[in-house]
């Protein structure tokens, strides 16, 4: 066996604090080591040129790199190994940069683990096997996971090469947030007018599928193949009779039902269609508060209905889709009012979010676009905008930038004076965020053309003052207190995770952070992909970000799938289980273990009974290597041998 | 220096590829400074790691050995780190028997964007390890 | 024999100026089978002075009172004092939190604390340990005149992470306690605001303008007294409130009474016995009782007067439906 240790500078960030030469010089008296060098960006073309040089000029059959994590370039040294003749299963990469570099400063200690690190690359590389992909067949459709502005974005896109897309969305129209909203900032266009035709289009779109007030309820398979279970939640009226003529919900006698399109800015009724362009434009009845549900009777809607839609008896219904690839654009959340002690918790009904307040600015909102204090419907004329209200607040739990608050404040102030000429705007702030094109120029429009005052500090207290509510702050440019009597207080409240966001996560297996936002593969190279094929993200499931943010995503994401369909078959990856029969006893313990039921009974000519592993349903986690009593199953790439060579490398050096 | 040096324990890690060695990445991307006594394994899932190699690398050599996989629930491989986590936890009560400290031994669990937990899940367990002391008299 | 016993550390205030927060509070106790004990040879618990000179010096002095407590083999201090309560809840969060700090005290100490104390407030034992139900028990007397702004002032639920109880920005400790006890409490925006605290001494003006905006507040949101939790609180709004008059050119003319004596109040003790008569703004007029006996048949009067209207009112409304 002759092993090639290639120990990579990577310029000064691993140099820096490792001795490469010395690195080098143990590395060649390591047995099976028949060649070591260092180089200063292995990664680079001449460095990728030097390995495969020195396999031609020293025979090498197996390549160890001493470089950066594998999760950053495992694939470039595979491809390199691959290109010099060798199986790209011949080689393996130590990880002497993320782990030993950037996190000691000892450079002897340093040199002493990434030499440990070396060792046990090479002690692993020298038992592995060639193994080789196999290939399968890729379904060509796509779910995509919500239908806010990324999914539909991504839905057209995927429709319009040529794929088949599934849209799930859990409300009962798509449009998501966007559609919420009145104007759009910096160009303050109408945000239903520039959204509408995308909606249409994908309800139009021969190749988009939509099933609206629907979850997931299951997913199966890999990339290439899923099986979807999706739950078509009861609406208890009949969408294809329904033909949203609104009659039920103008005679609903329940008037106070949660408006969850309005954020319960107003109630609304029991049955209803959520806004005037909704898509699908139906009718849903709401059962914690229909009186049909509530009480067991009132059936008004059933009697008005022309069509004869109305079903109170109504189930779920569990539908399957096979996909083969899914986006997954389920958007975001906003922290709840009541976590806002000091601003009164919701206690004060003239305290209200900013999502409220853009629906009292939309003309199609509860109060037809007129800006009014919920306490006593009258106009305020002075109203004060708070920022990072629990967002960038640690005691909150959210460290983090909401990312787009600071810009619809600024909105929000303009379409307040274009509503109420003779009002005045505050806006307390902790630092103006407006970094995209025409952003900071739209901030400072707010306050010079619109007179908007920015006062820059916290808010410590709202109390309530006859019919007004007091704003007392910090003004820290002046060092003062301020106190602001205001009719009505708009709190930007923090970006959150979507509600259910860590169990969608888990469904697709993929990774979440701990405020619940999806982890993508790579914060810089692969913003849109995750480390599970085949799923990729699109819009602020990811974290919070505005539209246009949110439709590059959903283009990118789609981009991601049309790569992938443009072959008709994928390579497999061949690091799977693989039964030894003349090992196996047959008590199938791991038949009863694999997650993915890819183990099954199978009968030898013999009349043995041993486990038979589906290689295309393996998806390679090991779990039955270590509940194997006799070792007959393994892991190939992660063997026993290869793992407690790595051990031995350590511990028996 | 080489005082320090012979002051290095060895400590065994076992990382799954999703979560925790990703988390270790980006600990080392954001230059969260840890001690340097811990060598890495990578498996591709918690699940992955059989009692045996803890105990195999605690009688070889190792003073301490480390498990850490994704947090219950997110699991790439759906239920991986439930079956790790009832068989170290097995492991864990079954060590002193053997003789062997259980403080020895640690499983965790670490997501890829925890870099600054993974920076105290390694600083603490070193310091454990070095409280207990070598395991082996050279 | 009491149910549960505790050391107790009345501190130098309810010695003095606030001497019928003590008397009130050792009569609830008694009356919710609690006992009290006090530590043997207690001291300053390193409050205010102390703090603002030295941390470690500080501290020690709360340490030395801790130690006393572990001595007694009680693992929980409590203090109706605010003041104190922080000075303990400080030098227990720093000795734990820093084993250098811990040291450093420990040196001045002749008995070294081991920080096995775990300190709070009395409010918080009456609310968490006794509980609302054992409250609500001993109530015998009902004030049906009484609607009460409670005020917990700045210290008691913050900073949350050396407090450690109630919410941060909006506690409902108090405002449970009295609500059991059969009180009205009225929704009082000012629970934690600045009462000026020390600076009665050296800044009277701004102490007067503070204590004034928590005053009238109390007025606007509707209530005839304040329940405080807090000596210092106590005193700012009740001695000085003669001097927040005349400066701010105000009649305010509102009793500023500890929570424990309006509890004592409601189990039927003596004004005599919780230190009444020790306030400046008497509470005689806005503390008539009644028995709740008499109460509850008062109330049922009104019930049983209000009811035919009510069911007249819901079937005019289920008409208009149908």
């Amino acid at each position: 066996m002759r092993v090639g240790v290639f120990i990579c500078h990577c310029g000064s960030n691993i140099a820096g604090t490792v001795d490469v030469a010395k690195v080098a010089e143990e590395a060649r008296k390591m047995p099976g080591v028949a060649y070591a060098t260092a180089y200063m960006y292995t990664c680079s073309e001449p460095g990728q040129k030097e390995i495969t040089d020195a396999i031609e000029r020293d025979k090498l059959d197996r390549v160890v790199v001493a470089a950066c994590s594998p999760r950053m370039h495992e694939n470039t040294f595979r491809r390199t190994v691959m290109k010099a003749g060798l199986n790209r299963y011949f080689f393996e990469q130590a990880n002497i940069r993320e782990h030993v570099s950037w996190i000691g400063l000892d450079k002897e200690l340093n040199t002493k683990k990434a030499i440990d690190e070396v060792r046990m690359a090479v002690e692993k590389v020298k038992r592995n096997k060639p193994l080789f992909s196999t290939s399968f067949k890729v379904n060509k459709r796509v779910l995509v996971l919500g239908g806010g502005v990324a999914g539909m974005q991504a839905a057209i896109d995927c429709a319009d090469g040529g794929l088949e897309v599934i849209m799930v969305e859990k409300s009962p129209s798509i449009g998501g947030m966007m559609a919420r909203l009145d104007k759009t900032f910096p160009t303050v266009d109408c945000s239903i007018c520039i959204l509408g035709p995308k909606m249409v289009d994908v309800a139009q779109h021969d190749l988009i599928k939509l099933h609206a007030y629907s979850e997931i309820a299951e997913i199966k398979g890999y990339v290439g193949n899923y099986q979807i279970k999706i739950r078509k939640k009861p609406t208890y009226v009949d969408w294809t009779k329904c033909t949203g003529c609104g009659l039920c919900m103008e005679k609903c006698p329940t008037k106070n039902a949660y408006d969850h399109f309005n954020f319960g800015a107003a109630p609304t009724r029991a049955i209803n269609i959520p806004f005037p362009q909704a898509i699908p434009k139906k009718a849903t009845i709401d059962p914690e508060f229909c009186r049909q549900f509530v009480k067991g009777k009132c059936g008004v809607c059933a009697k008005v209905c022309p069509t004869g839609a109305i079903n109170y008896e109504m189930q779920e219904e569990i539908i399957t889709e096979d996909v083969g690839a899914i986006i997954t654009a389920t958007g975001y959340g906003l922290m709840g009012i009541e976590n806002f002690k000091e601003y009164g918790a919701g206690r004060y009904p003239d305290v209200i979010t900013g999502i409220q307040y853009e629906r009292f600015l939309n003309a199609s909102g509860p109060t037809s676009g007129h800006i009014i204090r919920p306490s006593d419907h009258e106009e305020p004329k002075t109203i004060v905008f708070i920022s990072c209200v629990g967002s960038r607040d640690k005691s909150l739990g959210v460290p983090y930038c909401s990312n787009f608050c600071c810009m619809y404040i600024a909105k929000q102030a303009i379409l307040t004076k274009d509503h109420i000429p003779d009002s005045q705007s505050y806006v307390f702030y902790m630092d103006i965020r407006s970094p995209g094109k025409g952003y900071d120029e739209f901030t400072r429009r707010a306050q010079e053309e619109y007179g908007a005052k920015y006062i820059r500090g916290r808010v410590s207290r709202i109390y309530p003052k006859g019919k007004k509510m007091v704003v007392r702050g910090a003004d820290t440019l002046l060092g003062t207190q301020v106190e602001i009597e205001a009719d009505l207080v708009v709190l930007g409240n923090a970006v959150v995770s979507a509600e259910g966001a860590a169990q969608m996560a888990e469904k697709l297996h993929i990774s979440y952070d701990t405020h619940g936002f999806y982890v993508e593969s790579h914060p810089k190279l692969r913003p849109v992909e995750t480390n599970t094929s085949g799923v990729y993200l699109a819009g602020a499931c990811q974290g919070p970000k505005d539209i246009p943010a949110s439709v590059g995503q959903g283009s990118a994401a789609a981009a991601k799938v049309l790569a992938l369909f443009s072959k008709d078959m994928l390579e497999s990856d061949p690091a799977i289980a693989n039964v030894n029969i003349n090992t196996c006893v047959g008590c199938l313990k791991c038949v009863k273990t694999c997650p993915f039921q890819a183990i099954v009974e199978d009968t030898l000519r013999n009349g043995k009974k041993v486990a038979k592993v589906i290689e295309t349903v393996c998806a390679g986690c090991g779990v039955c290597t270590s509940t194997c009593p006799c070792g007959a199953i393994q892991l190939q790439h992660f063997t026993d041998n290869q793992l407690l060579a790595e051990v031995n490398a350590i511990c028996q050096k | 220096m080489s005082e320090v040096a012979s002051k290095e324990l060895r400590i065994v890690g076992f990382l799954c590829n999703w979560c925790s060695y990703g988390g270790a990445d980006t600990a080392g991307v954001g230059r969260f400074k840890q001690p340097t006594d811990l060598r890495i394994i990578r498996v591709p899932c918690s699940g992955r790691v059989d009692p045996m190699f803890v105990v195999r690398a605690l009688i070889t050599g190792a003073d301490g050995v480390l498990v850490s996989g994704c947090h219950p629930r997110d699991c790439h491989y759906t239920d991986g780190n439930f079956y790790a986590r009832r068989r170290l936890e097995m492991l864990k009560r079954l060590l002193p028997f053997l003789g062997i400290d259980g403080k020895r031994f640690h499983y965790t669990w670490v997501s890829a964007s925890e870099g600054q937990r993974w920076q105290q899940v390694v600083t603490d367990f070193t310091k454990q390890v070095h409280t207990l002391g070598p395991m082996h008299q050279k | 024999m009491a149910e549960k016993e505790y050391a107790y550390f009345c501190g130098c205030s309810l010695e003095g100026t606030a001497k019928e927060y003590d008397e009130s509070i050792r009569a609830v106790m008694k009356a919710l089978g609690v006992g009290l004990v006090e530590p043997d040879d207690w001291s300053c618990c390193g409050s205010t002075p102390a703090h603002t000179v030295s941390h470690v010096l500080a501290a020690a002095l709360a340490a030395r009172n801790l130690s006393l407590v572990e001595k007694m083999n009680k693992d929980v201090l409590t203090t109706p004092c605010p003041s104190c309560l922080m000075a303990f809840k400080k030098a227990q969060h720093g000795m734990t939190g820093s084993e250098e700090f811990k040291v450093e005290v420990n040196e001045l100490l002749d008995e070294p604390y081991n920080c096995g104390v775990e300190s709070k407030s009395s409010l918080q034992i009456i609310y968490e340990d006794i509980g609302l139900d054992a409250i609500a028990a001993k109530v015998t007397h009902m004030m049906p005149d009484l609607k009460v702004a409670p005020y917990y002032g700045c210290i008691l639920s913050r900073p949350p992470e050396i407090a450690n109880f109630d919410d941060p920005e909006n506690p409902v400790s108090m405002d449970n306690v009295l609500m059991a006890a059969g009180v009205e409490v009225a929704d009082f925006a000012f629970k934690l605001e600045c009462c000026g605290a020390a600076f009665g001494v050296p800044k009277r003006e701004m102490v007067n303008q503070l204590s004034y905006k928590v005053l009238e507040m109390a007025v606007d949101a509707g209530a005839n007294c304040i329940a405080v939790a807090c000596p210092l609180c106590q005193q700012n709004l009740d001695l000085r409130q003669g001097q927040v008059n005349s400066t701010m050119g105000s009649r305010f003319n509102i009793p500023i009474i500890y929570f424990t004596q309006l509890m004592g109040l409601a189990f039927g003790m003596s004004p005599k016995e919780l230190g009444m008569d020790k306030v400046f703004v008497s509470a005689d007029k806005i503390t008539r009782r009644i028995t709740k006996a008499e109460y509850e048949k008062i109330k049922e009067e009104e019930a049983a007067a209000k009811k035919p209207q009510k069911a007249k009112k819901e079937a005019a409304a289920e008409e208009t439906n149908n």
